[in-house]
């Protein structure tokens, strides 16, 4: 390991569990979640998948603390996470909602130290160990030479990288991501991802994340969790979870599942009634 | 092994430039934060130069500054200490505390249009001080409170509406410019059941006005911003993140609600002593957090900068409205309306290019 890799390592400490046990979440009092029992695995991939609607973000939010269970509790480390402090949770527990505001003006290197500021005191501001923290943000995402410029002068595939660098000078033992790959081309999707297999792999860091794509989400989760209607369907590994009975169920769609050529993932190939093979 | 060490290296190259990048951007913003203060701290002291010089009697700046010092002339110590001086004491705090109360609300809802004089807050700051002083027929400290307490019933209702299991900004801006509009009525009400002397003294007041300022008028608003200035401080840093939007901000570690409660809180406290001292001047808390914000150009609620933008603007705004006619004196809430209605036209007509988020 590079020296590099010391600056962004964690500090010993362990990764915290995150459980979920029997969550309901609602808006409004309009119940989204019922009932959920999820238990993320430490230092691994998570990926959350599940049709429109599903309550896949909620669930997100109620892992997050953003919102607050009306039944059930969610566990961070083994403590209730609704009687820890926003800061307390923000220390080892990072998240990049799906649609954050960046105000107007603001540069690239100034939004992503804001990253910094759980770990930072009332009176104590920015630290040189700080700027090596943002500095390696912006160089893991590929956002360094954007560091002096306007956020809104960015494009929204090179925005969705800059938030990403703010979650990651955040430093959190865990992160979770509400589709990170939005507003990006396929060959940034599979960038960002790669980048957060890295981070997950180098410094074992929880990654949960809510994805669209299921060959992505395949390829890069080592868990995989089907919601449907608030609830779980199932949870495995890529292999044990994406078959055509579980797409049946979870998205009402006919579809293949085929070995990905390149990883030997499952990669499923949905079945049209419009298209057939061509002569 | 050759593309993993390319990699590593090529990272590390990145990792220098950003770390020069970032020591450039920070240097770049501090910097030009510490132009725009030191440049706005001049105008205010030019400011109130002029508006302790000029007047029937001129008083030159050096003069100005002898007496305040405890020399100079009788004459000038009395026009300058007894009359000019308070009267710009009440100016400069009132600003201060209306520039502070406009970009807190501003930041907090995530709206321009949002300021205390736009969405109630002041209108309910008048009927509170209307009443104190026309109904109970009593002035003096009972005025600021029936300020805030008035400010603070408007402001506790828009919550109780516009509350949605949180507080959503587009709402909260509809609901108090209705509100607004309420308490508009409440106060002519009184007005009109009033005799017509003790009415035309409080119309002078909700014109905004300062003519017959004292230092009774300036304490209450010295005392209340000295006391707000830990909160103010406190609130800068949360409400640049809580722009980011409350989910953003609470996921680093900064508390939504709370934050969003001090801020309102201290607005409504702001906005009613400043009203209480100096009428409902428009305008002053609508312009100050923008035009703060723009000079500083960094994306920060700019705090400081805009309760410096307040005091120079309300000094000078009575300095005009001292002289602007030859023959009469005009509250100094019709100079500023002068200068903020066209403001607010140019926000309504460019702001929705600025809706997308």
């Amino acid at each position: 390991m590079s020296a590099t890799d010391t600056v962004a390592a964690r500090d010993g400490a362990e990764v915290p569990s995150l459980v979920a046990h029997g969550v309901s979440l609602a808006y409004d009092k309009q119940r989204i979640v019922h009932e959920l029992d999820l238990d993320i695995e430490p230092g691994q991939v998570t990926v959350i998948v599940g049709g429109n609607g599903c309550g896949k973000s909620t669930l997100l939010k109620g892992l997050g603390r953003l919102l607050r269970p009306d039944g059930g509790r969610v566990e961070l480390g083994e403590q209730d996470i609704t009687t820890m402090s926003s800061r307390a949770v923000a220390v080892l527990l990072g998240l990049l909602p799906q649609s954050p505001i960046a105000p107007e003006g603001i540069t690239v290197g100034d939004l992503v130290a804001r990253g910094r500021y759980p770990h930072q005191g009332m009176f104590t501001r920015h630290s040189s160990t700080d700027d090596q923290i943002v500095a390696q943000a912006l160089a893991d995402t590929g956002t360094a030479d954007l560091a002096d410029r306007r956020v809104e002068e960015l494009s929204g595939g090179q925005r969705q990288r800059v938030w990403i660098a703010m979650a990651l000078a955040q430093q959190p033992k865990v992160l979770l991501l509400d589709e990170p790959t939005t507003y990006l081309d396929v060959c940034h999707q599979v960038e960002l991802l790669d980048l957060l297999a890295d981070l997950n792999q180098r410094t074992g860091t929880t990654v949960v994340m809510v994805l669209h794509d299921l060959n992505l989400a395949a390829r890069y989760a080592d868990r995989l969790v089907v919601m449907r209607q608030g609830r779980l369907l199932c949870q495995g590994t890529p292999r044990d979870v994406l078959t055509p009975a579980t797409l049946q169920e979870a998205f009402g769609l006919e579809a293949l599942v085929v070995d990905d050529p390149v990883t030997g993932d499952p990669m499923m190939v949905p079945v049209s009634s419009r298209r057939r093979p061509r002569s | 092994m050759t593309t993993t060490d390319e990699r590593a290296v090529r990272a590390e190259h990145d990792r220098e430039a950003a770390l020069a990048t970032l020591a450039v951007v920070r240097r770049k913003r501090l910097s030009r934060r510490l132009v725009v203060t030191i440049g706005l701290v001049v105008v205010a002291v030019a400011a109130c130069l002029a508006a302790l010089s000029v007047g029937d009697l001129t008083v030159s700046p050096l003069q100005v500054l002898l007496t305040l010092t405890g020399g100079g002339d009788d004459v000038s110590r009395l026009v300058l200490l007894e009359f000019r001086l308070p009267r710009l004491a009440v100016d400069l705090s009132v600003g201060v505390a209306f520039g502070l109360a406009g970009a807190m609300f501003q930041s907090v809802l995530r709206n321009p249009l949002a300021s205390p004089d736009i969405i109630g807050v002041s209108q309910g700051a008048s009927v509170g001080a209307v009443a104190v002083l026309l109904v109970a027929g009593v002035s003096g400290p009972l005025v600021p409170v029936g300020a805030l307490v008035g400010a603070a019933a408007v402001a506790g209702l828009n919550l109780a509406l516009a509350w949605r299991g949180g507080v959503s900004g587009y709402r909260f801006v509809l609901c108090g410019i209705a509100l607004a509009f309420v308490a508009s009525s409440i106060l002519n009400y009184f007005l009109t059941r009033t005799d017509s002397r003790a009415a035309q003294g409080a119309l002078t007041w909700i014109a905004g006005s300062t003519i017959s300022a004292t230092y009774a008028d300036f304490w209450p608003v010295l005392v209340v911003v000295v006391v707000l200035l830990p909160a103010v401080l406190w609130l800068d840093r949360r409400l640049g993140l809580l722009e980011m939007g409350d989910q953003t901000a609470e996921a680093l570690g900064v508390s939504a609600l709370r934050t969003r409660l001090v801020a309102v809180l201290c607005g409504v406290v702001l906005a009613a002593v400043a009203t209480a001292a100096a009428g409902p001047v428009a305008f002053v808390a609508l312009i100050s957090g923008p035009v703060a914000r723009r000079l500083a150009g960094d994306g920060h609620p700019a705090l400081p900068q805009a309760a410096l933008v307040g005091m120079s603007l309300m000094a000078l705004a009575d300095l005009a409205a001292q002289y602007v006619l030859p023959d009469a004196q005009v509250p100094v809430g019709i100079v500023t309306g002068i200068i903020g209605g066209p403001y607010l036209v140019w926000l309504l007509a460019t702001g929705s290019r600025r809706r997308s988020a």
